[in-house]
């Protein structure tokens, strides 16, 4: 019987921001009143509240380590999840995760939520994430009789697959794109939906070494944060001209549009001062301001977004556009953490995305191969050395791929390139060298 | 109907994905979907995206905890119903966002969301997390859920937000400030580029179960997971277990996410550090990591004032001292990080040179420093 005393958790009701104990509080109280045939512990919020209380007092996590929980015929969307002190918080004893792959962009249609709320309610906690880091709507907290059970609801009423977890593909995600951004170099939403349609098998069966992330940027603000989080970033970009318009620039000047959208509105940074704010602080110091009209050197800037970014009614991306792809971000876990490494500076972006999806190809192939067991792909790029990543991807060395060339001289040449090869005569070169 | 456990495999439905978003969108984003021509922020929180067809939308943009009832996404779902025609989104810094396709709309759905507040006292919809000031914290899960948490998520986002709170509805900062958790190394929730990290770590070795490893274990995984060779194979009692090099240790964790008889959280042991001045964004300087400026503050629950006295603390001295448009990233190179500990006054220990992977490339190898 839940006991529900939390003196510690109650303190962080208090304050402005959102308090989640505030609701989970609610969640627990209004299980107590609701006549809905629960399927799970009618006490599992007030337990997981009091599980919450202890962790808070002995500062220590109260799960236990893994278990086995999951649906037939897949190897990810669940994760099994225990308490340690089962007889203590009975309804949370066993407490498992779905991750439910996340439509595109985050756009919900209430009657969509309402059916997961009411499937959750009911057959689970109540107790949700909206969203999971990695992007899926993460389920938190139902017993093992119950997974089967949601999954065939989810599927047959709610016509939602599960996402993906462990060494898998997980759940790919993106910015909101061309739904509502005018910087969106291409369509992500499209572009997400697509590839996770297409890896299906790899999203919901291990069959990799490691999990394998995937992330859809519009434009190089990188609001998906995938050139940091995934294994595979795909960032919006163009080939052409900034689009200028010359009037809009002078009114920027005049005072009349704010710069960044009004994003600096908070303070008194005084007037906007092109030379200053945006001339000067191009990282590639192509562009000029006469006074009236504004130049931009096309062929020399590289697309920081800043200029446009402060003057979004004055400057647009260019007409040929398409996506910078960059493989090999990770968190710290193993070898230090990296980001992703530029490797097609450029590729169209269209449906079907073939190009796209057999470069994918080519790097499962070469990571199932070579790959070692929870290696990422960023550390196989280090391992073998980017040149052998760009063999695996069939594409052509470019400078535009480092930040500088090496400053070392241990180049490993390929025998093939040498004239003669490797194999040579000791004999023959004592001919003309003594010892 | 439902899910008939004699017969699994009957009518059985898989790999179909996530529902097509095209579903989801409201009419003004389908109708203008690529034809968007700018936007602006009207006030903290609300932003206007205006088309190339002369329509506009309109967004109110909420912070929300990350954790969400039920309860709580019904009532986002009657708001969204009574002033969105049924239609609302998340953004990828769990904030809410409600949209509507005439100005006129704006006001009664602001008005609505104010007034809700929880039993406690908390809003539930607080407006901003827009422009040059702090945004929504994306955070792991923590004690509530997670079995390898070196500190709780939730708990410490919360006391974080409360003390912030002025500037997630004010845009006052010079630039974007992206403050991020993670409860582990893991990182579920990446934090290793942002403005601000609060990153759960330990400080002691784990301890191995001798008694029960073997039968919990793969030993050669346990042993292989150690990115230090710290680990090696050996026999205890006559039972099969491994053996920890303290000495080697740096308490990642990774072994303990292997082989689940190694646990090395603890009360004194585990807490937070502190990283600062990462950025994902290319804007003017290229995406850069967060760098380790406090090693390890207590767990102090509930409320982790240590924790929320140093975030504080560095985000006014950035506020303060950083010219406009630079980051806090941009901000600390640009003074030079002597320059960093003395204004923010936080203490340099040799716990903040690096000497792992590439340690060599963070030191200074020039005499361009500052007295």
């Amino acid at each position: 019987m839940a006991k529900r005393k939390t003196p510690m958790l109650d303190e962080l009701e208090n304050g402005k921001w959102p308090s989640f104990v505030s609701d989970i509080k609610q969640e627990a109280e209004k299980r107590k009143t609701s006549d809905i045939d629960f399927q799970t512990p009618k006490e599992v919020c007030d337990d997981l509240l009091d599980l919450l209380e202890l962790s808070f007092k002995d500062r220590e996590g109260h799960w236990k380590h893994g278990g086995v929980a999951g649906v037939f015929g897949y190897g990810g969307g669940v994760i099994g999840r225990y308490c340690d002190q089962p007889e203590e918080f009975p309804a949370v004893k066993d407490f498992h995760t779905l991750r439910v792959n996340q439509p595109s962009s985050y756009f919900y249609k209430t009657e969509f939520l309402r059916q997961m709320c009411e499937l959750w309610e009911r057959r689970g906690s109540g107790i949700t994430n909206m969203h999971g880091s990695t992007g899926d709507i993460i389920l938190l907290g139902t017993t093992t009789p119950q997974i089967e059970e949601i999954f065939w609801e989810l599927t047959h009423n709610l016509k939602q697959d599960l996402g993906g977890s462990g060494s898998n593909l997980r759940s790919p995600n993106c910015c909101i794109g061309k739904s509502r951004c005018e910087f969106a170099c291409y369509d992500t939403q499209e572009a997400c939906r697509n590839l996770t349609l297409e890896f299906q098998d790899e999203l919901h069966r291990p069959s990799f070494g490691y999990k394998f992330k995937m992330k859809f940027d519009g434009c190089p603000n990188g609001c998906v944060a995938s050139i940091a989080r995934s294994d595979m970033s795909v960032i919006g970009t163009w080939k052409d001209d900034i689009r200028i318009d010359q009037e809009a620039v002078r009114a920027y000047v005049a005072g009349e549009f704010k710069p960044d959208g009004g994003g600096f509105a908070g303070r008194d940074w005084g007037p906007f001062d092109i030379v200053k704010e945006v001339i000067d602080l191009c990282p590639t110091h192509c562009m000029a301001w006469n006074g009236n009209k504004l130049g931009i050197n096309n062929r020399e800037c590289n697309r920081c977004m800043h200029c446009i970014n402060t003057m979004p009614r004055a400057l647009r991306i260019g007409k040929e556009t398409g996506a910078s792809i960059l493989f090999g971000a990770k968190a710290p876990i193993l070898e230090g953490a990296q980001l992703s490494t530029l490797t097609i500076p450029f590729m169209p972006m269209e449906e079907p995305f073939n190009e796209i999806k057999e470069l994918i190809g080519k790097i499962w192939d070469w990571w199932s191969e070579e790959g070692r067991s929870r290696e990422r792909l960023g550390e196989l790029m280090q391992r073998k050395g980017f040149a052998k990543f760009l063999e695996v991807c069939e594409v052509k060395a470019d400078p535009r791929m480092i930040k500088e060339p090496r400053s070392n001289p241990y180049i490993f040449w390929k025998e093939a390139d040498i004239p003669g090869g490797w194999e040579r005569d000791i004999k023959d070169f004592r001919k003309r060298h003594q010892k | 109907m439902g899910y008939d456990a004699k017969n699994p495999m009957k009518d059985r439905i898989t790999d179909i994905g996530p529902r097509d978003y095209k579903e989801f969108l409201p009419p003004v984003i389908k109708n203008n979907f690529g034809k968007w021509l700018y936007h602006e922020i009207l006030e903290p929180g609300v932003l206007v995206h205006v088309s190339e067809s002369g329509e506009k939308v309109f967004t109110v943009r909420v912070g929300g905890a990350r954790l969400m009832s039920v309860t709580h996404i019904r009532e986002i779902c009657d708001i969204a119903d009574k002033h969105c025609d049924g239609y609302v989104r998340w953004t990828t810094r769990n904030n809410i966002e409600f949209m509507v396709d005439d100005e006129a709309k704006l006001k009664p759905l602001m008005e609505d969301l104010e007034k809700r507040k929880f039993a406690g006292g908390s809003l539930k919809f607080p407006r901003g997390g827009t422009g040059a000031g702090l945004t929504n914290v994306v955070h792991t899960q923590g004690w509530l859920h997670c079995h390898t948490a070196a500190i709780d998520a939730s708990g410490v986002v919360k006391a974080v937000m409360d003390e912030l709170y002025e500037d997630f509805g004010k845009m006052r900062l010079p630039a974007h400030v992206r403050i991020s958790l993670a409860c582990c190394l893991n990182m579920c929730g990446a934090v290793h580029c942002s403005d601000i990290a609060i990153l759960g770590v330990h400080r002691k070795p784990p301890m191995v179960d001798n008694d029960n490893l073997s039968n919990m274990c793969e030993i050669p995984l346990a042993v292989a997971s150690c990115p230090t060779g710290a680990i090696k194979a050996t026999t205890v009692d006559d039972k099969k277990t491994v053996a920890v090099n303290n000495d080697k240790c740096m308490y990642c964790g990774n072994c303990f996410t292997m082989c689940p008889a190694m646990p090395l959280a603890d009360a004194e042991g585990s807490g937070v550090a502190i990283l600062v001045g990462g950025k994902l964004s290319n804007r003017i300087t290229a995406p850069m990591f967060s760098k380790v400026v406090v090693p390890f503050l207590p767990n102090e629950a509930p409320r982790w004032p240590q924790t929320v006295e140093v975030v504080k603390k560095i985000l006014n001295t950035y506020a303060k001292d950083a010219k406009k448009y630079e980051r806090l990233g941009d901000w600390a190179a640009r003074i030079g990080w002597e320059r960093f500990f003395e204004k923010t006054g936080l203490p340099f220990t040799e716990h903040l040179i690096d000497d792992y992977r590439f340690a060599y490339t963070t030191w200074r190898t020039s005499t361009q420093f500052k007295f």
